[in-house]
């Protein structure tokens, strides 16, 4: 799945909400509900903000993701460990590499380019300012997840899942809220270890995911799994990390690129034209 | 009652308004008070009589409050003008309860890396300094959802208050007090020790203590003094005179009998309302209290645990329509 559909998909559900953003218009601060599609009153802005936004699409990875992490971190961190031969799931199967004494053992290559893959969206997706939720309902690593979101200046939800959080978001949390444009599932079961029910949300609400799914779960749903170990500490503080660094790279990208090309001091209102 | 009108929403417009219309009405009232109109403080509004006021006010509608005060606290929108949320948990649907469970733990695991380091160095001991909180409560689940601002389930108050006693079960947790403090409330100081009137001395050098009882409809207060007499003068009038039945001058000596000080002291009594026997009764509990000023802890304590110290809280009960009296149902009639 390339980058370039996804984005430009990203660029509709931006402009459905800049209309309802307020704009500073010449004759000083009126704007009016019943306009049409508005036009930005700086058409220079506009080219540096294309600019900016496409410069990143012309390198396959231009965040220089692969560089974070090696084969041996993800074996050190023991990602490859997956559950039991009973436990296995039937479309996992073409990610394991094989079964040793009925445990089965996750392929680490095809790890590598999921992981490569979906990092690569992630950074992309944090470069053009969407909302990432990261979501677990594993309550090991509940607070670990948290701190992370909280780290990256995104948002967590490790918590009961309510039935219309995504599906009936107007009416929860009141009209005109914005829906996260990436979910990332770092545990994709639930306390019962059936699915969790943000993945099928998501998928009906045209939200993309990135989840990191074990030898037990259903990778169909989900946009960019990454085959690999949910339950170690360590491998969970591995996927953590490597989220956390890729998120404040690319926002600290965009910051650098807002600065090179001389737009004047990143307002609110300039980054928020820039998912148009 | 507009604070407890429910869910209404108030827009912020609405309440601007309200704050607006206060003010002026504020002006007014201090100008034809003839005071200060700029320093008109909420005290000097209290002071006035309402119903006097609602008629010079040329406005309709005046709070005697401040708007903040009376209309429940609201959320503001959650999210700035690009759409991105302010609050990291926000998509979790009650984000001010989930942040407050994830700093509880975040507390919670910073008090055991605390442990760890001191047990790596050895200092650690199991009795050290656990909080003390003193004389206080929990705050109940509608205080928390008033500080909070948003609705939460027993289910959840329940898990956190859990969860605090369990950061308290924790040695070291002395770190965290003044965190803990701020979801505690204080109890009322309630005090064991009784309530004793003072003893004081007049020109003769007589000492002398004064005391109140009343019972029913009685009102009673005793002067006791420490003659060594034993005289008693109720309403002017010898006590024999005044109570000729038995029954109520047992209830006067009760108490003297009761500590062994009959013959010590003389009783100046006067007595207002009721029957014979609460008037008795009143001025029984009177001089129980004069008493408890002349003697020890543990006699004290004894006259408490024997009822005399305790007023009688039992006062004739109304009669009810569509019934003869308080109790007594008129006659069933089967036809």
């Amino acid at each position: 799945i390339d980058v370039l559909t996804f984005v430009s998909y990203l660029g509709l559900l931006g402009f459905r909400y800049s209309r309802a953003a307020t704009v500073a218009s010449p004759c000083g601060g009126h704007h009016y509900v019943t306009a049409p599609s508005v036009k930005p009153p700086q058409p220079q802005a506009d080219d540096v903000t294309e600019k900016i936004l496409n410069q990143p699409l012309e390198k396959p990875d231009f965040f220089r993701v692969a560089e974070l992490f090696s084969l041996k971190d993800l074996f050190d961190a023991r990602v490859h460990l997956g559950h039991k031969k009973g436990c296995r799931h039937r479309l996992m199967e073409p990610y394991l590499y094989g079964c040793r004494l009925d445990h089965d053992i996750i392929d680490l290559d095809q790890t590598m380019e999921h992981l490569q893959l979906a990092l690569n969206f992630t950074a992309h997706i944090a470069y053009r300012g969407g909302i990432i939720l990261f979501v677990s309902r594993r309550r090991q690593f509940g607070h670990l997840v948290e701190t992370t979101a909280k780290d990256c200046g995104e948002y967590a939800h490790t918590r009961y899942w309510q039935g219309g959080l995504l599906t009936n978001a107007n009416i929860q949390y009141g009209p005109g809220v914005r829906l996260p444009d990436l979910i990332i599932f770092l545990s994709t079961l639930n306390n019962v270890f059936q699915q969790h029910v943000g993945i099928r949300d998501a998928a009906k609400m045209n939200i993309p995911t990135v989840g990191v799914v074990d030898s037990n779960c259903n990778p169909s749903l989900v946009t960019y799994p990454v085959p690999g170990n949910d339950d170690t500490p360590a491998a969970v503080e591995l996927y953590c990390r490597l989220f956390k660094m890729t998120i404040n790279r690319a926002k600290d990208r965009r910051k650098q690129m807002e600065l090179l090309h001389g737009l004047s001091a990143p307002t609110s209102q300039t980054s928020r034209y820039a998912l148009k | 009652n507009l604070a407890a009108a429910g869910p209404e929403k108030f827009t912020l417009e609405y309440i601007q308004k309200q704050v607006e219309e206060y003010e002026i009405g504020k002006r007014h009232l201090a100008n034809m008070m003839g005071e200060d109109s700029e320093n008109f403080t909420q005290e000097d509004i209290d002071l006035f009589d309402f119903i006097y006021l609602f008629f010079l006010l040329k406005q309709i509608c005046f709070y005697f409050q401040h708007p903040d005060e009376i209309f429940p606290k609201q959320r503001a929108v959650q999210w700035g003008a690009d759409g991105r949320p302010f609050h990291f948990l926000f998509y979790t649907g009650k984000q001010s309860y989930y942040s407050l469970m994830h700093d509880l733990y975040g507390k919670i695991l910073k008090i055991e890396k605390h442990q760890d380091r001191l047990r790596a160095k050895g200092l650690f001991s199991q009795d050290a300094q656990l909080i003390s909180l003193g004389p206080s409560r929990w705050l109940t689940k509608e205080e928390l959802e008033l500080l909070l601002v948003e609705t939460i389930s027993t289910h959840d108050y329940d898990r956190f208050i859990k969860l605090m006693e369990r950061m308290l079960a924790m040695p070291y947790s002395s770190t965290e007090e003044e965190f803990v403090q701020r979801y505690r409330r204080q109890l009322e100081a309630q005090s064991m020790k009784q309530m004793m009137p003072p003893l004081e001395k007049d020109e003769n050098g007589v000492a002398f203590s004064t005391a109140e009882g009343r019972r029913k409809t009685s009102d009673s207060s005793v002067i006791l003094r420490d003659c060594g007499s034993g005289h008693i003068t109720i309403n002017g009038q010898d006590y024999l005179q005044y109570f000729p039945v038995l029954q109520d001058r047992e209830q006067l000596m009760f108490p003297l009998q009761f500590m062994g000080v009959l013959g010590r002291f003389n009783l100046e009594c006067t007595v207002s309302g009721g029957g014979r026997s609460s008037q008795a009764g009143a001025l029984r509990l009177a001089i129980s209290r004069a008493l408890l000023s002349f003697l020890s802890e543990g006699d004290g304590e004894a006259m408490r645990q024997a009822g005399l110290l305790t007023p009688d809280p039992r006062v004739r009960e109304r009669k009810k329509p569509g019934q003869e009296g308080a109790r007594r149902k008129f006659t069933w009639k089967k036809r």
